[in-house]
């Protein structure tokens, strides 16, 4: 099998690329997202409790 | 104080609920409006072919029955949860799923009695043929108080939110796909001149599922709402 | 013993740090699992004989409408779990798993009207499954819009709890109405996804695509599990201790 062949995928290749890309930016999205929550939230919490020591 | 037997309580819930519906006329009425004048847009949507209307007819009458049943939940227990009368029922010593059974029975009294004394109306209306009549009835008087039912839930979980009509409707109606499914394929299968008592069965099965499980969920979800 | 290391595992700050340690290895074996299961699924197996290559679209559809039922199971013990014993932990599984199982529903959906084109010639069929597959979509979002429209984040997980435990009783009776309607109405579409028996080396990709799917949801779930507690403990002690690094 040659490598534009695979790419062809038999005259399907709208169809079953479309659906790996689409999966692909979905479960990346849901991988990402928590993350930069997660760092945002750090940074968050941390400016929070500096200013909370810095008043007590 | 003389504690009130069960079946008091539960008489006295029943029929102040009645009275108050009664002394809010329009709260009554709105529903069954609602109804008419949703059944009355498809025609002069789709065009007054009297074959298609006639084939649409179950279809159309039951989806617009779920929508009116929807709009008349907010009522079941808006006001009491405002005024503090929620509280008060769900302190009292008596099972709180049966004072909720009671207050959906009173709304279903008010809200779902009235669509089904409207339908053959309706049924009229789309040129559904006289002896279907019978089974469509049939099918709204199983399927509209699972209806209220279901609905029960949903209203209890969102009853404490200050906008909670889009999530309501949300919340309730994937619920409400298997009764309009069976439903209107009651109808829509005595139509074809074959026997419904496969569906009437069905949604009997449901209304008795509903009747015994959704209380239950009503009432854990007034206590949360209530916390 | 075993009741003990729960109890620590279930307090928030030493879940925090061990999930912290362990995502990285489950995320690179489900990194592996994927990869395997792609490449047998893409390039090893045979292009099945009805379908063409168009089939190798299964091995993301089926996998992602197996986790959007399996996600909801799991949302829904987990609301159980939190709403008789209180557990936090619980608590924050349930809404964490939310997001991720409507992400799966929706591939489930997409890459099953992908799959319809060329199949049935229109991109939507009233299809049973896919018909059910919509609806569960809808019982997701109805979680999260209830659980975004409370303020109090403890209350608002019992809520989503009932919730899912109501949509747990209705998803057979949705599936099998549905399933029972489309029948009737349309009669038999053609053969959906199921196998004239399959072969070994298209099931084998299946499976790892599978088995790479819960992995994948595992590690989003404890990362998003992860941010939840740390919102809702923001005020507690080991939080500042370890933002200000002491």
């Amino acid at each position: 099998m040659s490598l534009a062949e695979f790419f062809h995928m038999g005259g399907y290749a709208f169809y079953v690329w479309g659906s790996y890309g689409i999966a692909f930016i979905v479960l990346l999205l849901n991988l990402f997202l928590p993350q930069y929550q997660h760092r945002q939230q750090l940074r968050k919490l941390t400016r929070r409790h500096k200013q909370m020591e810095q008043n007590t | 104080m003389n504690e009130l037997s069960l079946t008091r309580a539960l008489y006295a819930l029943l029929k102040r609920d009645l009275l108050l519906a009664v002394r809010r006329r329009s709260e009554l009425a709105n529903p069954i409006l609602f109804f008419v004048l949703i059944t009355t847009l498809f025609p002069l949507g789709i065009g007054a072919d009297a074959k298609l209307l006639q084939s649409i007819a179950p279809g159309i009458i039951w989806v617009a029955a779920l929508l009116a049943a929807l709009l008349s939940l907010d009522h079941l227990f808006r006001s009491d949860f405002e005024d503090g009368t929620l509280e008060q029922l769900l302190l009292s010593a008596h099972p709180v799923s049966l004072l909720v059974i009671t207050k959906v029975l009173a709304h279903w009294l008010i809200t779902g009695l009235p669509l089904l004394i409207v339908s053959p109306l309706l049924a009229l209306l789309l040129g559904l043929p006289a002896d279907m009549v019978g089974v469509l009835m049939l099918s709204l008087l199983l399927g509209t108080p699972v209806l209220s039912l279901i609905g029960a839930i949903g209203v209890a979980l969102t009853v404490g939110l200050r906008r909670s009509g889009v999530i309501l409707s949300l919340l309730v109606l994937p619920l409400y796909v298997p009764v309009l499914i069976f439903a209107s394929n009651a109808v829509d299968t005595a139509m074809s001149g074959m026997p419904v008592t496969g569906q009437l069965a069905m949604l009997a099965a449901l209304l008795v599922l509903s009747l015994t499980l959704a209380p239950l969920a009503t009432a854990a979800a007034l206590r949360m709402s209530l916390s | 013993m075993i009741m003990k290391f729960l109890h620590k595992l279930a307090s928030p700050p030493h879940f925090y740090r061990l999930v912290g340690r362990l995502i990285p290895w489950l995320g690179g074996l489900c990194l592996l699992l994927l990869l395997a299961g792609l490449y047998g699924g893409l390039v090893l197996a045979p292009a099945d004989y009805q379908q063409g290559e168009g089939f190798r679209i299964i091995y993301v559809h089926v996998p992602s409408a197996w986790m959007s039922l399996f996600i909801y199971m799991v949302m829904a013990g987990a609301g159980a779990i939190g709403l008789i014993w209180r557990i936090k932990l619980a608590e924050v599984m349930t809404i964490s798993s939310a997001p991720i199982g409507a992400a799966f529903t929706f591939l489930a959906l997409v890459t099953g009207s992908l799959w319809g084109k060329p199949m049935w010639g229109t991109y939507w069929v009233w299809d049973a499954r896919l018909t059910s597959e919509l609806i569960l979509l809808f019982l997701y979002l109805g979680i999260m819009a209830l659980y975004g429209a409370i303020e109090d984040k403890r209350t608002a997980s019992r809520a989503i709890a009932i919730l899912a435990l109501v949509g747990v009783v209705n998803i057979p009776i949705i599936h099998y109405s549905v399933e029972w309607w489309n029948t009737l109405h349309q009669g038999p579409t053609v053969t959906k996804f199921d196998k004239p028996s399959i072969h070994l080396s298209m099931l084998i990709p299946l499976l790892l695509m599978a088995v790479g799917f819960k992995l994948y949801y595992v590690v989003t779930l404890l990362m998003r599990a992860r941010n939840e507690l740390l919102v809702r403990e923001r005020n507690s002690r080991w939080v500042a201790e370890m933002v200000t690094g002491k």
